[in-house]
């Protein structure tokens, strides 16, 4: 029955070595090695084996006897070896003494490691300092396709497929909404009520140098209702939502679910980016109104324990600085900026590749695109009402 | 050597000691027992086949026996220790012995192939860069793989090319019991075969001891030492393809007697 016992752990007594016993025998150089020649050693006995040079050629002898434990990276280290003795060098190497099995597996290595073929010739610095931006340009020209795509996919409709009906699926929007709108009211809410106590607050202190706390209502009635209360839902949904979306498609691009929906004849736009896109500008409206609300009651409140204006005091002052068109000046921007939340958040999704690594990466440029473009909208609107006096 | 390895009274005799042993395992989850008092050993230097129908548990044992599934009671001895009652230190000894092929590969998509195979050797090996690209060029050459694999990403890979890559991560460390979780499956006919020959001969020359999940017959019939077949939440038949050709039980009847057997016995002779 064959011992097999010669990759086993047990830690061996005596240490790895190697001497060159007889210089010029009958038979040639003879090389004994003695030990445990496992990865341990494996260092030592690699630098040891090179002072031992590599003599041209001749007839070279190794035993094995000694041996009390090998693995491949010490029989690596002595094929290197033997390979640098043996036919490269015209000479010849014959096994003696026993230890068999080690043989065996020196044996077992291949002569020598293939080197892989490397193409990596360096490009001339005027490429590399101009490809990146390059590169930039046409992915930025590629995604505003891609987005452009999907847009239009969605304003055509569900699966743009003949012979079934529409293909919208009401239970994947509602599924949708639940899960991004419903689920998020009381982060939203929390998160609003406090941002509009922090500006009442900051304002009321401001204002009362000038004895015009009164004001504070002004201040935070618009900037909530235009600016902050669209934008900061937009944000937190960007975050939120965003990330969630590409983080969804990209992982069934990782695993060919999106090739498998293709083979179906079924549109992944259509599938999985649709309902979803549906849903958040249903969702981020509606999400508005509610921080809108929310953050006029922390207002309230701060005014109330601050400043000392009463809550009917409050309402009747809001009701004459806020007026329609600051209302609705922010409810616009609100399905303008879900679109781009999941168009961009798609568009990653998307463009998954391979890798675990990718997937992290496409759900960070989800959201940091997606929170940019938001805020670079925000402004345009801005100069937009602006320019028509809004 | 088939001989001996039939009687188990007569191994134990010869002095084979058993490098997994499994006693009294019992796995379940909620009210469903998936494994009953089940006992299985594994003996040095054997390749053993572990067949057994869709759902019956097979990688649920092989999980267990990895600790990446809790069980219930019984006790598993894995080259000689007990994982349960070793300390922290004994259990990394013992983790750097075995050496794991999941089916899908399971290779770091981030890293590359070489890359791969050298985060057991970074953890647990205290090697010169230059050595450990040599011993990773190696054993991407040990399993047949093309040293341009070398650099490439898990998902630049073929199917075959990742199983092998995946054997080349599970052999990093040299362990002494390797687990296979059918590494044939998904690949052709003569590269499933290829891949036979490839774990044969690591066996013969690294002295592997290999437990190998498979539903492959080629493989249980050209390379298996041993088989054992799970059914009925416990280990059926353990034996030599012969004894499963002689067994009465009706599933392991018309698996190593159905159509597609009789054609690999005809061929196997």
């Amino acid at each position: 029955m064959k011992d097999q016992d010669h990759v086993t752990r047990k830690p061996s007594q005596k240490a790895a070595d190697v001497v060159l016993a007889e210089a010029d025998g009958e038979t040639g150089r003879r090389y004994v090695f003695s030990g445990d020649w496992r990865h341990q050693s494996a260092e030592a006995m690699s630098d040891k084996l090179k002072r031992l040079g590599k003599p041209a050629g001749g007839r070279n002898e190794f035993d094995f006897s000694g041996i009390t434990g090998m693995d491949t990276a010490g029989a690596w280290i002595i094929r290197r070896f033997m390979n640098g003795l043996g036919s490269e060098n015209g000479g010849e190497v014959r096994f003696a003494g026993g230890g068999e099995r080690y043989v065996e597996l020196v044996r077992a290595l291949p002569k020598e490691l293939r080197q892989p073929e490397r193409s990596k010739r360096k490009d001339p610095l005027f490429q590399r300092l101009f490809a990146p931006i390059g590169e930039v340009t046409v992915s930025i020209w590629t995604d505003t396709v891609a987005a452009m795509y999907i847009l239009g996919s969605a304003v055509r409709g569900a699966q743009m497929k003949l012979g079934r009906h529409a293909g919208v699926s009401p239970a994947a929007i509602v599924h949708q909404i639940d899960r991004m709108g419903v689920m998020a009211t009381p982060i939203i809410t929390l998160m609003s009520f406090l941002i509009g106590a922090i500006i009442a607050q900051q304002g009321a202190f401001q204002l009362r140098s000038f004895g015009a706390e009164i004001f504070v209502v002004d201040l935070v009635g618009i900037l909530q209702l235009r600016e902050i209360g669209v934008l900061l839902t937009a944000i937190m949904i960007a975050g939120r939502s965003g990330s969630a979306i590409t983080a969804e498609i990209g992982s069934m691009k990782m695993r060919e679910e999106v090739d498998a929906l293709k083979v179906m004849g079924l549109s992944p736009v259509g599938v999985l980016v649709f309902p979803r896109l549906v849903a958040l500008t249903i969702v981020l409206p509606l999400l508005t109104i509610i921080a809108n609300f929310a953050a006029l009651a922390g207002a309230a409140l701060v005014a109330w324990s601050y400043s000392g204006i009463t809550i009917p005091t409050f309402l009747a002052r809001l009701q004459e600085a806020v007026d329609f068109s600051s209302v609705a000046a922010g409810m616009i921007k609100a399905p303008f900026m879900a679109l781009i939340i999941g168009v961009v958040a798609a568009v990653e999704g998307l463009k998954v590749g391979g890798s675990a690594e990718s997937l992290g990466r496409r759900v960070t440029s989800s959201v940091v695109k997606s929170i940019f473009v938001v805020i670079l909208i925000d402004g345009l609107f801005a100069m937009f009402y602006a320019a028509i006096d809004f | 050597m088939v001989q001996a390895v039939m009687d188990k009274q007569f191994e134990q005799a010869a002095g084979r000691e058993s490098i997994l042993s499994v006693r009294d395992l019992t796995v379940g989850f909620g009210d469903n027992i998936v494994l009953d008092k089940l006992n299985l050993d594994v003996l040095r230097g054997e390749i053993l086949g572990f067949v057994g129908a869709s759902g019956t548990g097979k990688s649920v044992l092989m999980r267990t026996v990895l600790r990446l599934l809790p069980k219930r009671s019984g006790t598993i001895k894995i080259l000689g220790a007990e994982y349960d009652k070793v300390s922290e230190e004994e259990r990394i000894a013992l983790d750097m012995r075995l050496g794991v092929l999941f089916q899908h590969g399971a290779l770091f998509s981030a890293l590359t192939v070489r890359e791969n195979i050298q985060v057991p050797m970074r953890e647990y090996l205290d090697l010169p860069q230059e050595l450990m690209d040599e011993l990773a060029r190696l054993k991407i050459e040990l399993v047949g793989l093309a040293p341009e694999a070398a650099e490439k990403y898990p998902s630049e890979l073929s199917g075959g090319m990742i199983k092998r890559a995946a054997l080349a991560r599970a052999l990093a460390l040299d362990p002494d019991l390797v687990f296979l979780d059918e590494p044939t499956s998904g690949l052709d006919p003569i590269g499933a075969a290829e891949f036979d020959e490839l774990i044969a001969k690591l066996r013969d020359t690294l002295g592997l001891t290999v437990y190998m999940v498979t539903h492959d017959l080629d493989s249980l019939f050209s390379v298996c030492d041993r088989i054992a077949v799970l059914g009925q939440k416990r280990v059926l038949v353990e034996g030599t393809i012969e004894d499963m050709l002689a067994c009465d039980e009706p599933w392991v009847k018309s698996y190593f007697r159905g159509k597609r057997a009789r054609a690999i016995v005809r061929e196997h002779g």
